[in-house]
């Protein structure tokens, strides 16, 4: 490349980063990129980004956030125009990953439900079991369809300074982001088509169609059309966006707690305006607790009573099913090396990010004496609240969270400050830099796996950050997963328009 | 269709409608003022009676000037429907089922909103008062045609045009009664400006000009009663209105109990000599069919929306 090159100022030593192997040489897959991205240069680049931020907020692409004051604001989602490449060969290793760890962690949670085989193996401790937030007594003994409990799940992956992928957590309560996976590609076709001569990234865009699929094969009534709904908390939920996106993209109705109710046949049927009408299968984006005020919180308006029952007699499914939660806990994630090999009897294909369960008294000390360099987190916190990076931390924090630890070990793991991987990003009134990224991919479980293609690439934005949520300045990127050669170009002959008014 | 869904959807026209029918009476009023000497003219406080909010308004201000008035209509936040507030109303109803309208709807929709609260300075100054309102009129009926041409027409779209009928019905029986006793107490010979004023009482739903072209008689009470009361091809006449309700009735599944009401509230409209009226009998004639207008709102409420909530909604 030439001197003049965008990249031959861009500092990415010492980091991993997605796209460049080393200043000013990108790696096999994202030579056409750099060379796009180089051709373009960094005003056009910038006016693109622009073009690409006034493209979302036109098309009303939002996320909530809580305000501290206890308001709410609706945002504009946060996105970065240059994507992250990742070779086909090495994700369908990932993804055949993400398959043996959902299809081992649906086999762990339908045990605790039932006979708790592994506890009384002694691979998993009682003890961990007892103090979980998310294990739900009401849900057991129960056969949800198919045996499978986590019917959508949400990984987070991470790439350290070697290259080696981790597995960072795995959210199986309600994941969210896969609609701004989906917004993101429309937004990068928008604003870069001309990238799109070069690359042939697989397509995102049939998610909802296999949401939908996956969903169906739940149905209690599989020879009709099923009913399929997405049960939302409402519009204040930070993602009322994607709950009212997907039910249109997959043409179900989006239902609050109030449009359904069980009758005394244990059946779920939405008021409608044809009378009631029955529910085969819910897409459900809240809360277990919330669920059914009859098992749960008496005072949830949220959910439906009479739900569990309904759920209970095999009458309506719900994905993902209560009581899924159990394994969405950061203690059982430092098990699931130990879960993948009982009951697949195989190696995990991809690794945990090596963790400390504070609940050893080995590790405890361990965690206490080296407190400044680990990351320490809460066992049932999402969102990247409530959890300690060391490195970035102050005396007062350490030694807060030294107590907070020490009180209640079976609630707190801790992991070393990994340096997450980085990739290009468009900084206001600079030139690219590197900003550290991680990666949700979302596996679907029902009669058949699928992975999405590549996921949410979230970016931290501030430099030098490691935290990604976009409820705490995190930005996404576009995610492409690309076959190693690209695809011969194809010439299509198209016809002229052929048929017009006839000029008098 | 849900029935959540077809309450915001009735909900979100009767607002819109509400706004529109609130400018135009403000718009017809101030131009009337205009071409009244001062003993003659009523004022501002029947439009407030039209409104159904002379309680309020007494609690919130000691007279009725026209400063006051206008606001108090256009945007009082105390008031749950001045145009401000109706629209706000239309807008929150709207978000909940942007899936079902056209997505050019509701950016519609919420920029009316943002220019109804957004330059409600200009309308409260009698200046920018005209454009202001014409305006808003403009948006209200650019709002109906979008639905109108762009909608898939079906269920969702009957409740449309139910919520937006009943309002439209309910408000032109308002109009009639307030405007009405203000004149001709007694039916005795034509004051000097009665003539005008009927002119206004037609101009108020933009039927003057309607009314000239199918009625071809002088501006009188009796013929302007039956024309906003019973012609049946005005569509601001309560005649018209009931006759589209029902037909929207018709295409809704378990809809006897509602059609009953309707041809209730039709055989009321027909079975009335209206030139022969007292001022006391219209009263009373207006009373019986806002009672029924009531009736069908409960009726529609009751086969096809949703319980009411019982609880506040927690988190």
């Amino acid at each position: 490349m030439s001197e003049q090159s965008t990249w031959a100022e861009y500092a990415c030593e010492g980091l991993y980063d997605e796209l460049m192997q080393a200043q000013g040489q990108p790696r096999p897959a994202s030579e056409a990129l750099a060379s796009e991205i180089d051709a373009l240069g960094p005003e056009e680049l910038a006016a693109r980004q622009l073009a690409a931020e006034a493209s979302i907020k036109e098309m009303g692409i939002t996320f909530t956030v809580y305000s501290e004051e206890g308001g709410m604001i609706d945002r504009s989602w946060p996105f970065d125009v240059v994507p992250r490449v990742i070779p086909e060969p090495e994700w369908q290793q990932v993804e055949a990953g993400l398959k043996q760890r959902v299809q081992a962690l649906n086999l762990f949670i339908d045990d605790l439900y039932h006979d708790q085989r592994i506890v009384a193996d002694k691979v998993f401790p009682k003890d961990v079991l007892t103090k979980s937030a998310n294990f739900r007594p009401q849900c057991l003994g129960v056969d949800p369809p198919l045996g499978t409990w986590a019917h959508i799940c949400g990984s987070d992956l991470i790439r350290d300074k070697d290259g080696t992928i981790y597995v960072l957590e795995d959210n199986l309560r309600v994941p969210s982001g896969v609609s701004y996976m989906l917004e993101n590609r429309l937004v990068t076709k928008r604003v870069l088509p001309e990238l799109f001569e070069q690359y042939a990234p697989l397509p995102v865009d049939d998610y909802p169609s296999q949401l939908f699929d996956t969903l169906a094969a739940l149905s209690p009534r599989p020879a009709d059309y099923p009913e399929v709904v997405v049960l939302t908390p409402g519009i204040y939920n930070s993602a009322y966006f994607e709950h009212s996106y997907l039910a249109q993209q997959m043409g179900a109705e989006l239902v609050e707690g109030r449009d359904l109710f069980v009758d005394d046949d244990d059946c779920c049927y939405m008021r409608t305006v044809d009378g009631p009408s029955r529910v085969d299968v819910i897409y459900r984006r809240v809360d277990d607790l919330f669920l059914d005020p009859e098992a749960f919180r008496p005072d949830s308006a949220l959910g439906v009573p009479g739900l569990m029952r309904a759920w209970k007699a095999g009458n309506v499914a719900i994905a993902n099913a209560p009581g899924a939660g159990v394994a969405d806990d950061k203690v059982v994630y430092a098990f699931v090396p130990e879960i993948i090999k009982y009951y697949l009897d195989a190696e995990p294909i991809i690794p945990n990010v090596p963790t400390y369960r504070c609940m050893d008294p080995e590790s405890l000390d361990y965690v206490l004496e080296h407190i400044a360099e680990l990351v320490v987190k809460p066992a049932n916190e999402s969102g990247g609240y409530g959890m300690l990076v060391g490195p970035a931390s102050t005396q007062a924090e350490r030694n807060k969270f030294k107590q907070l630890v020490k009180a209640d070990p079976r609630n707190y793991i801790a992991q070393p400050t990994l340096t997450l991987s980085t990739v290009p990003t468009v900084i206001k009134g600079a030139a690219l830099e590197p900003r550290h990224v991680d990666l949700r991919p979302f596996i679907l479980s029902a009669d058949r796996q699928q992975v999405t293609m590549g996921g949410l690439t979230r970016v931290a934005l501030r430099k030098g950050s490691l935290v990604v949520n976009s409820s705490q300045g995190g930005g996404s990127k576009d995610t492409w997963i690309v076959p190693e050669i690209p695809p011969a170009q194809t010439q299509v002959l198209s016809q002229g328009q052929s048929q017009s008014q006839a000029q008098a | 269709m849900l029935s959540r869904v077809a309450e915001n959807l009735y909900w979100l026209a009767r607002y819109v409608e509400r706004a529109e029918n609130t400018a135009r009476i403000v718009t017809v009023n101030a131009n009337l003022l205009l071409d009244l000497p001062k003993g003659v003219a009523p004022g501002w406080r029947p439009l407030v009676d039209i409104t159904g909010a002379i309680d309020l308004f007494e609690e919130i201000h000691k007279d009725y000037g026209e400063r006051q008035v206008v606001r108090f209509l256009l945007g009082d936040e105390r008031h749950p429907a001045s145009i401000v507030n109706a629209l706000s109303a239309a807008r929150e109803n709207c978000r909940t089922i942007r899936d079902i309208v056209p997505r050019e709807f509701w950016e519609q929709i919420n920029g009316l909103h943002l220019f109804a609260s957004g330059q409600l300075q200009k309308g409260l100054a009698k200046t920018g008062r005209h454009a202001y309102l014409r305006e808003l009129v403009q948006r209200c009926q650019g709002l109906a045609g979008l639905l109108d041409g762009t909608m898939l027409h079906d269920q969702g779209f009957e409740f449309l045009r139910l919520g937006r009928y009943l309002e439209r019905a309910d408000m032109t029986t308002r109009i009639a009664d307030v405007q009405s006793a203000t004149l001709l107490a007694d039916g005795s010979e034509m004051r000097p400006y009665d003539n005008i004023q009927w002119v206004s009482v037609l101009k108020s739903m933009t039927a003057y000009q309607m009314y000239r072209r199918s009625e071809q008689v002088q501006v009188r009470r009796g013929p302007v009663l039956r024309f906003i009361f019973q012609n049946s091809g005005f569509p601001r006449s309560v005649r018209w209105c009931i006759d589209h309700t029902r037909l929207g009735l018709e295409r809704l599944p378990r809809n006897e109990a509602s059609l009953r009401v309707v041809g209730r509230l039709a055989r009321v409209v027909d079975g009335v000599e209206l030139a022969g009226l007292s001022q006391t009998d219209l009263h009373d004639f207006v009373d019986e069919l806002q009672l029924g207008i009531a009736d069908l709102h409960g009726e529609i409420a009751g086969t096809w929306f949703p319980p009411p909530l019982e609880v506040d909604e927690a988190a």
